[in-house]
C-alpha cells in the first residue's frame, strides 16, 4: 500500500465513523423529527445542511472539470446553480415555511385543494429524486474504485449501506446533523488543494484572485491570457469566450436556476427552521456557504486545464508522471499514439488528437498533477464521498416522505398511526436505496443526461405551480394541474426526442437532430420553454374555470404574512 | 376592507416592490452583464479578468449572495414596521 492509500483509508474511516456517530446520537423518534427534524434547526445549521445537500458529486467532482473543458460556456452551471437561490429566497422559501407542511406535494395538494394535484406532484418529486440519486451512487463508486482500489460495484454497495444506516435511522434529524459535518469535510477538502495550487501557480493564496493574477514564472503574463493562448494554439476555442450560442446559454442558465428553485429536496430544507425570518436568513447563509465552492471551482478549472496542457502536450509518453498511469488504469484517461512518434498530441482536431480525458477526473487528479502531498489527495477522496453521500441522503428522504406521507397517509391509509407512518417512511427509504444502488451499479448509460432532465422537469412542473400558488390568489386547481401536466409532458417529449433520439432511431440520430432544435435551444435549456408553456397554460385554463373556494384564498392571504408560523404540522 | 386587511395588503405591496427591484438586479448581472452584453464588457480588462467573463464566473455569484442578505434586512425592517415580527 502506498502513502495515498493509507491516508485515504484513514480519512474515510474517520469521517464515516463521525457520520455514523452523529446518526446514532440524533436518531428520529417521531414523524415530525423524521420529516422536518422537529422544526427547530438553527438557521446556520440548516444552511450548512442545505449547502451539503445541494453540493452533490456533480458539484464537487464534475463541475470544475466541465468548466475546465468548456471555459466560458461552463458559466451556465456556476450561475444556474447559484442564481436559483435568489429565486428560492425571494419567491418560495418564506411562504412555504409559513404554510408549514412537511413536503412539496403537501403544499400543492392543499393549496390546490385536490388529490389529483397531489398525485401529479408526488410523481414529479419521485421522478426528479430517483434520477438524481442514481448519479450520486455512481459518484461514490468512482471514488472508491480509484482510491481504495475496490471494484466500483463494491464501492456502490458500501455507499448504500452507509446511507441506508443513517437515513433510515435518523430521518431528517439525523441527515441534517450529518450534513453539517459533511459540509465541513467537503469544503475543507475542496479548498485546501485549490489554495495550494493557487500559491504554486500564481503566488496568490486566494484562488478567486489567483485566477486573475499573473503566472508565477516572472514573465508577467496573466494566467487567463496564457490559457487563452495555449487553447487557441491547440485549436480549441478561446477559454474566456466559449462556443455556445447566446440564446442557448441564456436558456440553459434560466432552466438551471428555475430548476434549482423547484427541486423538492432543496425546498424541503426550509421547513426545518423555526420562523419565517429564519427561512429567509437560512437561504442567504446557504448561498454564502455554497458560493465559497462555486467561486473557487472556476479557479480550479483554470489551474487544472493549464497544468494539464503543460504537462502532457507534445511530451514523451514514456516520461509521463505516475498519476497518468494510475488514471489510465481506470479507463478514464486514454492515449492512442496515432502518428507513432511516442509523443502526446493533445489538440482540438479529432482526427489528430491522441489523448482522451474524462471530465470527471479533473478535480480528483488535480492534486496529483500538481504534486501535492499524499494527505491532500486523500482529503479530496473523503470530500467527494461527503458530497455524494449528503446529497443521496437528502434525496432519499424526499422519496421516502413522498411515499409514506403523501401517498400512504394522505391518500391510501388516512388513519395510519404515527408509528405506522414512521415505519412506512423507513421501509420506503430502504426500497429507495436498493433501487438507487441498482442504478448506480447498472447506470442506464445516460446518468449525466438524466440529471439535466431532473432540472428541466423541476422547472417545467413545480416552479410555476408554487409561484402562482403564492402570488396569484385566484389561481385554481384546474389551471395548476393542466399547467403541470402539459409542462412535464412537453419537457419529457423534448428530452426523449432530442437527447435520446427515440423517435428517430436512437442515440445515433442525436447529433443530426441538433439543426432542428426549437428556437436553437438544447434539451438542457428547454426547461425554460416548458416552464413558460406551463405558466401560459395555467393562466389560460384558470381564466375559463371556476375560482378557488373562499377558504383557499384565505390561506393564500395568510401565508403572505410572516408572523404566527407556528410549527410544521401534518394537518 | 377591515383595518387588518388594509395593513396586510399594504405590507404585501411593499414586499412586491422590493422583489421587483431585487429581481431586476438579479437579471441585470446574470443575463445582462454575463450573457447578453458579455462581448462588449470583455473589451474592458480588470487585472487578469475580462469583465464579461468575470461577471459570468465570479461577479454574478457575489451579487446573488449580497441580494439575499439585502432582502433579509429589508424584510426584517418591513416586518417590524407592520408589527409582523416575532
Amino acid at each position: 500500500m502506498n502513502d495515498v492509500q493509507i491516508w485515504t483509508y484513514a480519512l474515510v474511516a474517520i469521517t464515516f465513523g463521525l457520520y455514523i456517530g452523529i446518526a446514532i446520537w440524533s436518531r428520529a423518534g417521531s414523524t415530525k423529527e423524521f420529516y422536518v427534524a422537529g422544526g427547530g434547526v438553527s438557521p446556520l445549521a440548516n444552511a450548512m445542511a442545505t449547502a451539503a445537500d445541494w453540493m452533490s458529486a456533480a458539484s464537487f467532482i464534475s463541475m470544475a472539470g466541465i468548466i475546465a473543458f468548456a471555459g466560458y460556456d461552463g458559466s451556465v452551471y456556476l450561475m444556474g446553480w447559484t442564481g436559483g437561490y435568489v429565486l428560492l429566497a425571494l419567491l418560495l422559501a418564506p411562504y412555504l415555511r409559513k404554510f408549514g407542511k412537511f413536503t412539496v406535494p403537501d403544499f400543492i395538494g392543499d393549496r390546490y385543494y385536490s388529490n389529483t394535484a397531489r398525485m401529479v406532484a408526488v410523481f414529479c418529486a419521485l421522478l426528479v429524486s430517483f434520477t438524481y440519486v442514481a448519479g450520486q451512487m455512481r459518484g461514490v463508486g468512482v471514488v472508491f474504485s480509484r482510491f481504495l482500489e475496490v471494484d466500483i460495484n463494491t464501492g456502490v454497495i458500501i455507499g448504500m449501506v452507509i446511507v441506508l444506516f443513517y437515513a433510515v435511522l435518523g430521518g431528517m434529524k439525523g441527515i441534517t446533523y450529518t450534513q453539517v459535518a459533511q459540509y465541513c469535510v467537503l469544503i475543507f477538502a475542496f479548498m485546501v488543494p485549490a489554495i495550494f495550487i493557487s500559491i504554486q501557480m500564481t503566488g496568490n493564496p486566494i484562488p478567486q484572485l489567483g485566477m486573475g493574477s499573473t503566472v508565477n514564472d516572472g514573465s508577467g503574463v496573466y494566467l487567463l491570457e496564457k490559457l487563452n493562448g495555449l487553447s487557441t494554439e491547440l485549436g480549441f476555442a478561446e477559454y474566456t469566450s466559449g462556443s455556445k450560442s447566446l440564446v442557448d446559454v441564456f436558456a440553459i442558465t434560466l432552466a438551471l436556476m428555475v430548476g434549482t428553485a423547484g427541486l423538492p429536496h432543496v425546498i424541503v430544507r426550509f421547513f426545518t427552521v423555526k420562523r419565517v425570518k429564519d427561512a429567509r436568513k437560512s437561504a442567504g447563509l446557504a448561498l454564502l456557504l455554497i458560493a465559497i465552492l462555486y467561486t473557487t471551482a472556476p479557479a480550479v478549472a483554470v489551474f487544472a486545464r493549464t497544468n494539464m496542457i503543460e504537462t502532457v502536450s507534445d511530451k514523451e509518453y514514456s516520461s509521463m508522471p505516475e498519476w497518468f498511469k494510475n488514471w489510465e488504469g481506470t479507463g478514464l484517461l486514454a492515449f492512442d499514439d496515432k502518428n507513432q512518434d511516442g509523443k502526446i498530441q493533445y489538440v482540438a482536431d479529432k482526427a489528430k488528437n491522441e489523448l482522451t480525458v474524462d471530465r470527471d477526473i479533473m478535480v480528483l487528479a488535480n492534486p496529483e498533477i500538481a504534486n501535492l502531498p499524499a494527505w491532500v489527495i486523500a482529503l479530496v477522496a473523503a470530500g467527494g464521498l461527503a458530497a455524494a453521500l449528503s446529497t443521496a441522503a437528502g434525496l432519499l428522504l424526499v422519496i421516502s416522505s413522498s411515499v409514506s406521507h403523501d401517498l400512504v397517509k394522505k391518500i391510501f391509509v388516512p388513519n395510519i398511526s404515527e408509528k405506522g407512518e414512521l415505519w412506512a417512511a423507513r421501509g420506503a427509504a430502504t426500497v429507495a436505496v436498493v433501487i438507487a444502488g441498482y442504478f448506480g451499479i447498472n447506470p442506464p448509460g445516460f446518468v449525466a443526461a438524466v440529471v439535466a432532465l431532473a432540472f428541466g422537469l423541476a422547472a417545467a412542473s413545480f416552479f410555476p405551480a408554487i409561484v402562482l400558488g403564492i402570488f396569484y390568489k385566484k389561481m385554481n386547481k384546474e389551471g395548476a394541474i393542466a399547467g403541470m401536466v402539459v409542462g412535464i409532458l412537453l419537457m419529457l417529449f423534448y428530452m426523449l426526442k432530442f437527447k435520446f433520439g427515440i423517435f428517430d432511431g436512437g442515440k445515433a440520430a442525436v447529433e443530426g437532430l441538433k439543426a432542428s432544435w426549437w428556437f436553437g435551444i438544447s434539451p438542457e435549456g428547454f426547461g425554460t420553454i416548458a416552464m413558460l408553456v406551463n405558466f401560459a397554460v395555467s393562466l389560460v385554463v384558470n381564466r375559463f374555470t371556476k375560482a378557488p373556494p373562499e377558504n383557499v384564498q384565505q390561506i393564500v392571504e395568510d401565508i403572505r404574512i410572516p408572523s404566527g408560523a407556528g410549527e410544521a404540522s401534518s394537518h | 376592507m377591515s383595518e387588518k386587511q388594509q395593513k396586510a395588503s399594504a405590507y404585501w405591496k411593499e414586499n412586491l416592490g422590493y422583489l421587483f427591484i431585487l429581481l431586476a438586479i438579479w437579471f441585470a448581472v446574470s443575463y445582462g452583464a454575463a450573457i447578453i452584453f458579455k462581448d462588449a464588457l470583455n473589451t474592458i480588462q480588470i487585472g487578469g479578468f475580462k469583465l464579461g467573463f468575470w461577471f459570468a464566473q465570479q461577479g454574478s455569484i457575489y451579487v446573488f449572495v449580497i441580494l439575499i442578505f439585502v432582502y433579509v434586512r429589508l424584510m426584517n425592517k418591513l416586518d417590524k414596521k407592520y408589527g409582523y415580527d416575532e
